[in-house]
This record gives C-alpha cells, structure tokens and sequence, in this order.
C-alpha cells in the first residue's frame, strides 16, 4: 500500500477567526476483502462559519467520504477532525450521535424522509431528540415548511409530493434543529434541472439570509457555481481550490 | 410521533401484514382450542374432590364389589359417608350418541355431589320415580330431553332395552361441573339385573366414600384396603382425583401430541413472524440510517421494530383470543357430551396473551440488533 501523501490546503479566508471546520491530516481508508483502498491521503483544511462550500471531484475521489468526516457518520484512521470547536474523532458513539443532532443537518440525494410520516412529521422528526413538548415541535415544523415555501403541503406524505417538493422538506428537516452546518450530498442528483435550480437557490438564500454553512458533493458543475468555493478532489487528494463568488 | 411510526410503518405492505396478522391469528386461536381441548381432558380431575374417595376392585374396574361392603365401609374410622354408583353404558339410539350415564344411590349420592344442582321440585320428582332420571343441562340441551319424557337406552354392559323418565335437568355449581351426565336409580337397575340376570344381583362398580378430614384420605384409603384384604373382592382406594386421572393418562399420548401440535403451531407462526420482520428490516435499511444519522441513537431504532413487531403480534393476538370464545362455543357443541367441560379458562388466556407476546418479542430480536448495528454509511448506500 502507498503512503498517504499530505496535502495542506485552507479554504478559509479569516485568519483571525477560528474555522467552523478544522481538518488536519485525514487519512482514511476501506478494506475491500484482503486489499486495503486508500480513499482520503493526508488531506488539511479549514472551513469558514457562514461559508457554502461545493466538493467536486470523479467518481472515487473521496469526496462523499469527506463530507461524511465532516458529519460525523464516519471516522477517519487518522487525523484531527475538529467541528464547531470539538474534535469528533475523539467522540463515543453515543456522544457523536447527540452531536450531530446538535451540530449536523443532512440533505441527502434521494432526500431520505420517512415515507409514512406527513412532510410536517417528517420535519418535525429530529426535534423528538429535544426536550420539546409536542406543539412546540409542531409549530417549528410548519415555520421551517414555509421558509422552504411548502406551507400547502404540511400533510401530504413523500409519495404525494414531487421530487423537489421532497427535496425541500428535506431542506427543511436540515434546518430545523438549527445545526452549525449542513452537509448536502448531491442534493440535486435525482431531480431535473428546473427542480435542482429552485433547490440550489433556495439553499444559496438560506446561507445568505441565515448564514448557515453548506457543504455540498455535486458532480454537477452548474449546481457548483451556487457555492462560494469549489474544492476539486481527485484520487484522495485536495487538487484545486476554486472561489465562485 | 413514535407511535404513529411504529403503527403506520407495520401497515406499509398492507397484504403482507394482512397475512401475517391472519396467521397470528390462526395460530393464537388455535394454541388456545388445542390448550382448552387438553383442559377439558382433565376437566373431570380438576373438577374432583380430595375429600372424596372411589372404591373398586382392586383387579379392575369391571370386576364388580359386593353390596354388603357398603355397611362395613361406614364402619371404618374417618368415613363420613358412603354412597355407590354402576356404569351403565347404555346406548341412545346410536353408538356414536355418547353420554356419560350411572346408575346411583340418590338418597345419598346427591349429598356428596352439592356441585350437581337440583330445584326442590325436580329433586322430590326424581327421587318419588325409580324409573326416573336426572340429565345435566347441556345432555338435555343436546338431545332435547324435557322433564317428562322417556329416554330408552340400550344396554351394553346390562342386557336388554332400559326405560327411564327424565324427572330433573342438574346444572353446574361452576363451570368445572360436569353437566353432561345421566343419572338413575342403582335400585331400578339391581331390581331389573335380579330378574333378567340374577346372578348379577346386589353388585355395586364403585363405592363413593366421603371422609371427615380430607389431610386423612390416605390413612382411610389404607384402612379400607386393609378391611377388605384376603377376601373374595379385595378393593383399591384412591381420591376421586387420583381416580379420574387414572383415566386421563390411559389416553396420555393423545394429550401429549395435542400439546406438542399446540406447541407447533406457535412455533410455525414465529418463523412466519420472524421473516416478515427481517424483510421488513432489510427493506428500511436506509431509513434506519437516516435516523441514526439524524442523531437517534440504535435503541430508538431496537424500538421501532420492536414495537412493530409487538404491534402485529398484538393485533393478530387480540383477534385470535376474541375468536377463540366463539369458535370453543361452536367446537364444543359439535363435539356434543364427548367434553362435558368445555370452557375457555384464564389461564389459556394468559397463555394466548404470552404466547403472542413472545412471537412479537423474538421475531424481532435478531433483525432489532441487526438494524441497531448498521453502520451509518452503508445503510445511506443502499438507497438507490
């Protein structure tokens, strides 16, 4: 197996604030029967509060692997891994799964709500981990559904909604704990154009109008140029740093 | 919202619920028939008393005692009181027309018999006839009989055609009486056997003896026993229980195979159970993920399928234990007097109720701890 090479790369601009993500040294890897798969060689760098970052890269890059570190669902080999001040490598199960109800939204590609819960339920969702009583939960729900403009479709379940109608509630799921950061995973991978345009403007108003930092893996270069920077990673390695605006 | 998961996800595949509720169904209401089918096997033992204890010749039971016994019994310390009784054996006018039918002493066999319950009018007709019977409520109810109608039995053990009028209709003290017996005068047989065969004159099949002090059973047995040693007819003595469970365990294996078929049956519906739920747990993979990703921790996800699981079994539990009252009723009558006895009890309930309980507990166990250890990114990939 080849040693991982290290690759420094800073994305954040601030110097003088501490970046809301803190990458040093990653390394990790997959065991693929006998064999041993690098993914991620040493990879380093800092991610801004506030800041809409899009990770592109081929198929194999890594790319889903770093945003996974990043949400916590997954752990380096090694590395400092340190989000909104903690570093989760360091982290139980246990105490990295009530992290990321705290720290994390998720927007996934194929949305991922639960298919027998209303699009309100399915918002509400995360909040049965907070002390919250009930109607609580249910009017945060429906604000968040009407931010992300679904407020007629609160009681329609994921089968009676389009694609980028699922897509938002997702969104609004995401938003609805008021994570530190939102890790986006081709979130406009399974929706056509008109679809992924209203949810990529929808997650650029988001982080203009509330600040929230978006991580997003996309393939697609058009869904990129929502984002403030690129990052291109290719074969494990951080290979180019783009800003888009 | 954990519920409204729970219940909504058990419905997702409604067929494949469906079926799985119906087969819990099937199985609950069966366990519980076969489980009240062996009850009633033992009802008569259950129903019996300590305090009574059955006389018979110790070769067998169709080897008769001599009538003169009777007096020498009462003379035994700790004998309350005596009474006799024949098996009949009549036929009613086919074989297959079943029925429990004694020949008794009614001036003393109704005194250690409080459980089989008379009205004064239908005690003081029956004992006035000595062709006169008294028939339990659900014999009457089988065959129609009415006070006053005749009922003529075909003799097996006692030759010729018998006659008897239905003087009085017993019931129950409790469910555990049996009410599916015929009882006559033992004088109308012995006075009728005199004539026809008297050779078979003053013979009793068993006497029926009460003892003061129920702690004493043993030593009276032993006192009766001895009394009749070396003689001609020499007796054996037990508790009426031990006497009716003398008779059970000749059919020992039909109960056996009937309780390992019950057994089966639970075992069937849980395989069934558990693979409904492994596909129901392999199919939500990713949602499972998702909520782990989302922060539950896998004890909420353990929660959900068992409660899932439980939700099914319960369903398919109740329905069955709300069934089986019905389907007991309708067995029970097209069974006829074969069970006297023939009651759902609490405790086959409480076995049903377990019973569905565990199905919906270890059908879950392995596909729960499976889904609580998926690990986060390989249940997100296996969407799409």
């Amino acid at each position: 197996m080849n040693q991982p090479s290290e690759v420094d790369a800073t994305v954040g601009d601030v110097a003088d604030v501490p970046p809301l993500v803190s990458l040093r040294r990653i390394v990790k890897s997959y065991r693929r029967g006998q064999q041993t798969v690098p993914v991620l060689a040493g990879i380093s760098f800092d991610i801004a509060a506030g800041e809409f970052l899009a990770l592109m890269g081929p198929s194999g890059s890594g790319k889903s692997t770093l945003l996974n570190l990043i949400a916590g669902i997954d752990r380096p080999d090694s590395g400092e891994l340190i989000v909104a001040g903690e570093d989760i490598g360091g982290l139980s199960e246990a105490e990295l799964a009530d992290w990321r109800a705290q720290h994390v939204g998720f927007i996934f590609q194929f949305y991922n709500l639960m298919p027998v819960l209303s699009a309100v339920e399915n918002v509400a969702l995360p909040l049965l981990l907070k002390d919250m009583p009930r109607t609580e939960r249910r009017e945060r729900a429906e604000l968040a559904l009407e931010m992300v403009g679904l407020a007629d479709r609160m009681a329609h379940v994921p089968s009676e909604l389009s694609g980028g109608q699922q897509q938002r509630v997702a969104i609004a799921r995401a938003l609805i704990t008021d994570p530190t950061v939102i890790v986006a995973d081709e979130p406009t991978g399974d929706l056509d154009r008109e679809s992924a345009n209203e949810i990529l403007n929808l997650m650029q108003r988001l982080n203009d109008e509330i600040g929230k930092a978006i991580i997003m893996v996309t393939h697609d270069s058009r869904a990129a140029a929502y984002a403030h920077a690129i990052m291109h990673l290719e074969k494990g390695e951080l290979s180019a740093r783009e800003q888009v605006r | 919202m954990i519920l409204a998961l729970v219940f909504r996800n058990a419905f997702r595949h409604k067929l494949r619920t469906a079926l799985t509720v119906v087969g819990l169904t099937v199985a609950v209401l069966a366990f519980g028939l076969l489980s009240t089918v062996i009850e009633a096997w033992y009802a008569g033992a259950e129903g019996a008393s300590n305090a009574r204890l059955i006389v018979r010749n110790s070769i067998s039971l169709v080897f008769p005692l001599p009538l003169t016994y009777e007096q020498k019994i009462h003379q035994i310390d700790g004998v309350k009181a005596v009474s006799l009784a024949n098996w009949f054996g009549g036929i009613y006018k086919d074989p297959k027309n079943f029925f429990v039918q004694f020949a008794i002493d009614p001036s003393t066999y109704l005194d250690l018999y409080p459980e089989f319950v008379l009205s004064d009018v239908d005690r003081r007709d029956f004992l006035r006839d000595r062709k006169g019977v008294m028939v339990g409520e659900k014999l009457a109810a089988t065959y129609g009989f009415k006070r006053g109608d005749t009922v003529t039995l075909k003799g097996t053990i006692y030759p010729g055609e018998w006659d008897f009028v239905v003087r009085a209709i017993y019931t129950g003290r409790d469910a555990r009486t049996d009410v599916a017996q015929m009882l006559f005068h033992w004088d109308y047989l012995n006075e009728t056997m005199k004539v026809r065969v008297p050779r078979r004159g003053n013979q009793v099949g068993v006497y029926i003896v009460e003892v003061g002090d129920p702690a004493r059973a043993a030593e009276v047995s032993r006192a009766i026993d001895a009394e009749f040693r070396n003689s001609n007819a020499e007796t054996l003595t037990e508790t009426e229980k031990a006497f009716q469970l003398g008779f059970v365990s000749m059919t020992e294996a039909i109960v056996v195979a009937i309780r390992v078929v019950s057994y089966l049956v639970i075992f069937i519906i849980l395989a069934v159970m558990a693979n409904t739920m492994a596909m129901t747990a392999r199919e939500r993979t990713a949602e499972y993920a998702t909520l782990k990703a989302l922060g539950f921790g896998p004890a909420f996800v353990m929660a959900l399928i068992y409660g899932e699981s439980l939700a099914i079994a319960g369903i398919g539990g109740a329905v069955g234990i709300a069934l089986t009252f019905p389907v007991a009723d309708a067995f029970a009558k097209a069974m006829g007097t074969l069970f006297p006895v023939f009651v759902v009890s609490k405790a086959t309930l409480c076995w049903q109720i377990a019973c569905a309980a565990a199905v919906g507990l270890v059908a879950a166990a392995l596909p729960a701890f499976n889904a609580s250890r998926v690990k986060i990114v390989d249940g997100l990939r296996s969407i799409g």
